[in-house]
């Protein structure tokens, strides 16, 4: 568990309009990257390119070369459906399957996927998950109630430890903690420094506290206008980018002073 | 100081215009039912004294006379908005009870007039060798069989094309030129007269068995051109309000698009695709034109929809009522009690709708 990322001058397309240009990254195995930058510049779409759900989009495409451990993720006759099995998502809004209690909704993976288990295997696998996601004390005893009954905190965690549940190598993050309150985000953040010693993980924050809390390294990217490609500035270790960037338009959107 | 910041100053001393007090007279609650009865005790006095008394003329005068009368007192007492919503009020509630006139009307009809033959008898019986002089009561058990039959087939046939039709529609077409088509002729078909249907139905089988063919199954065949633009557009609008979420969700791990459509979208919209199905039954159970056309009539008992005619409890109501025997009141009795037949499955199916789509919704608590 837990792989590398490379990117390799990959661009993003919306249909015709180009979203994302020449993004050149390497993401260590086993680290917690952070992506921050100003709206509208590509850090979702970037994001969501990494495990193909960009191409869910109707005339969504793109261009250059994904590895992830070598292997092209965008080669021929790669399956997304295998892709997104191995780099798992946790999305900005919660977003729990309101048809199916807590239980099975943190083995949706495998229950959607027909996957036969043993029951104490499930059993085990669920407790694992919602431990993993520091959810288990506050639901073990309610794992029959449907996910959509709990609070919005408890719901992302809910969505996590879905995701951990398929066991994937990578793990992306778009801004997990932008609905919650400031104690829900602190346990999602506990939850991350541990979870990095199995997977990689990939975050989009807008909170610069945040990135400079839980990531090791810090990916900023920036758009030059409205229409315009937002593209990578640049990437270094989080300290690095946070005391001495390389770039003035990153210093200046550290320091607060982005127009 | 800028003339601007120096007007700001004066209205700040200025009270605003008009009663700063948060309280308004209001009129007292007994008013609304004071002022009715007041409308309709001038209005039947002032019927009475001309002699012109009916009954439908002193309804609409009341309720002119209450709208009005409502609406200058409130207008006195307690202003012009809250005079204007106690008549919109009025507007709304005079509309909703005119709206229920031909329902009530109906209903009361059809169970005065059915409750005569509403016996065992209607429900064992059919109508072999009833009539002339023999004296057996005769029933529809071979109407209800039939209309519950055929009505089934077509269910059996519409509900897999328009829910795939509209899975199609929602998940796969996104506004490919086939998606357009396909939504340009389900339209078309959503108008298509009923008749019309059955006149396709038997043309299709006349032209494989001759133009004397009746049959169960060439009335299912009609009812489903009927019914499946009904349930291809319920079950489209319900697909379309599941979450993009939800599919992104269940993309994200892994899941393929068919299953993702099999787990996620389908028991997620499940109560609204069911209880549409079920309106649409509702709809097409009472079609007398395409039966009449496609299935004809018979006196007795026929349990096959693949052979002869069968009866069904509209074309029966219709036969009754159109073709009576000597005496006519029993078949016009029988009509009757076919048509309260047909409103308690009717009423039925609804009720089912409503338990399948509670059964069915995603649960919070
Ligand atoms: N579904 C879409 N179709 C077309 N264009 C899109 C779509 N989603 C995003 N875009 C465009 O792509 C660009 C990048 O958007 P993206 O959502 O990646 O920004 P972001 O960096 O995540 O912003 P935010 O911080 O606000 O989430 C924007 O110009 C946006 O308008
Ligand atoms: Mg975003």
């Amino acid at each position: 568990m837990g792989k590398a990322i490379d990117a390799k001058n990959l661009n993003i397309y919306y249909s015709s309009f180009l979203a994302v240009e020449g993004v050149n990254m390497t993401i260590r195995p086993k680290t917690v990257t952070a992506l921050i930058g100003p709206s509208g510049c590509g850090k979702s779409t970037f994001l969501r390119s990494i495990n193909r759900m960009h191409e869910v989009i109707p005339g969504a495409r793109v261009e250059g070369r994904l590895e992830l451990d070598g292997k092209d993720l965008y080669g021929p006759g790669v399956d997304p459906v295998g892709v997104r099995r191995q780099i798992g998502m946790v999305f900005q809004r919660p977003n729990p399957f309101p048809t199916m209690s807590i239980y099975d909704n943190v083995i949706a993976g495998q229950r959607l996927n027909n996957k036969k288990m043993k029951k104490d295997a499930t059993d085990d696998l669920v407790e694992q998950s919602l431990r993993g996601a520091n959810l288990w004390n506050e639901v073990k005893d309610r794992l029959d109630k449907p996910g959509s009954s709990m609070s919005g905190g408890q719901q992302q965690r809910l969505c996590i430890a879905r995701a951990i549940a398929v066991q994937p190598d990578v793990l992306l993050m778009d801004e997990p903690c932008s609905a919650l309150d400031p104690i829900s985000t602190l346990a999602i953040e506990d939850l991350i420094n541990e979870l990095k010693m199995d997977y990689t993980i990939v975050i989009v924050t807008h909170n610069m506290q945040q990135a400079a809390r839980v990531s090791d390294f810090t990916g900023f990217f920036n758009i030059e206008g409205t229409g315009k490609p937002g593209h990578l500035v640049e990437m270094d270790e989080t300290k690095t980018i946070f005391s001495q960037p390389k770039e003035k338009a990153t210093e200046d959107y550290v320091s607060g002073r982005f127009g | 100081m800028s003339i601007d910041t120096e007007r700001a100053q004066q209205e700040k001393v200025e009270p605003p215009p008009g009663p700063v007090s948060l309280v308004r007279a209001e009129l007292p609650r007994w008013a609304p039912y004071g002022i009715l009865v007041a409308s309709l005790v001038v209005v039947g006095v002032l019927l009475a004294v001309t002699g012109g008394f009916s009954i439908g003329l002193f309804v609409f005068l009341s309720a002119v006379l209450f709208g009005l009368a409502t609406y200058l007192v409130s207008r006195v007492v307690e202003g012009a908005r809250k005079a204007t919503d106690r008549l919109v009020t009025i507007v709304v509630t005079v509309a909703f009870l005119i709206a229920l006139i031909p329902l009530i009307s109906v209903v009361i009809t059809v169970v005065t007039n059915g409750l005569a033959r509403f016996d065992a008898a209607f429900f064992t019986q059919s109508m072999r060798g009833v009539g002339g002089a023999n004296d057996l009561a005769g029933g529809g058990y071979h109407a209800i069989m039939g209309t519950l039959i055929i009505t089934a087939l077509a269910a059996v046939m519409s509900i897999p094309v328009g829910v795939l039709t509209a899975v199609y529609l929602v998940e796969y077409g996104s506004k490919s030129r086939l998606a357009r088509a396909v939504t340009f002729f389900v339209d078309v078909m959503t108008g298509i007269p009923s008749i019309v249907a059955g006149l396709f139905s038997f043309a299709l089988f006349a032209l494989f068995f001759g133009p004397s063919i009746r049959l169960g199954f060439a009335g299912s065949v009609a009812l489903s051109v009927l019914m499946i633009p009904v349930v291809v557009r319920s079950t489209e609008e319900m697909l379309k309000i599941v979450p993009n979420e939800l599919r992104e969700a269940a993309y994200a791990l892994g899941t393929p698009k068919w299953r993702t459509i099999l787990k996620v979208v389908i028991p997620t919209s499940i109560a609204g695709i069911a209880s549409g199905i079920t309106l649409a039954i509702a709809r097409v159970i009472g079609e007398t034109a395409p039966l009449l056309i496609a299935v004809g009539i018979t006196t007795g008992l026929n349990l096959n929809p693949f052979a002869n005619r069968m009866a069904t409890l509209p074309v029966f109501a219709y036969y009754s009522y159109a073709a009576p025997g000597v005496p006519r009141e029993p078949f016009i009795d029988r009509a009757w009690t076919s048509a309260l037949v047909l409103i308690i499955i009717v009423l039925v199916l609804n009720l089912v709708a409503r338990l399948v789509a509670r059964v069915f919704a995603p649960k919070t608590r």
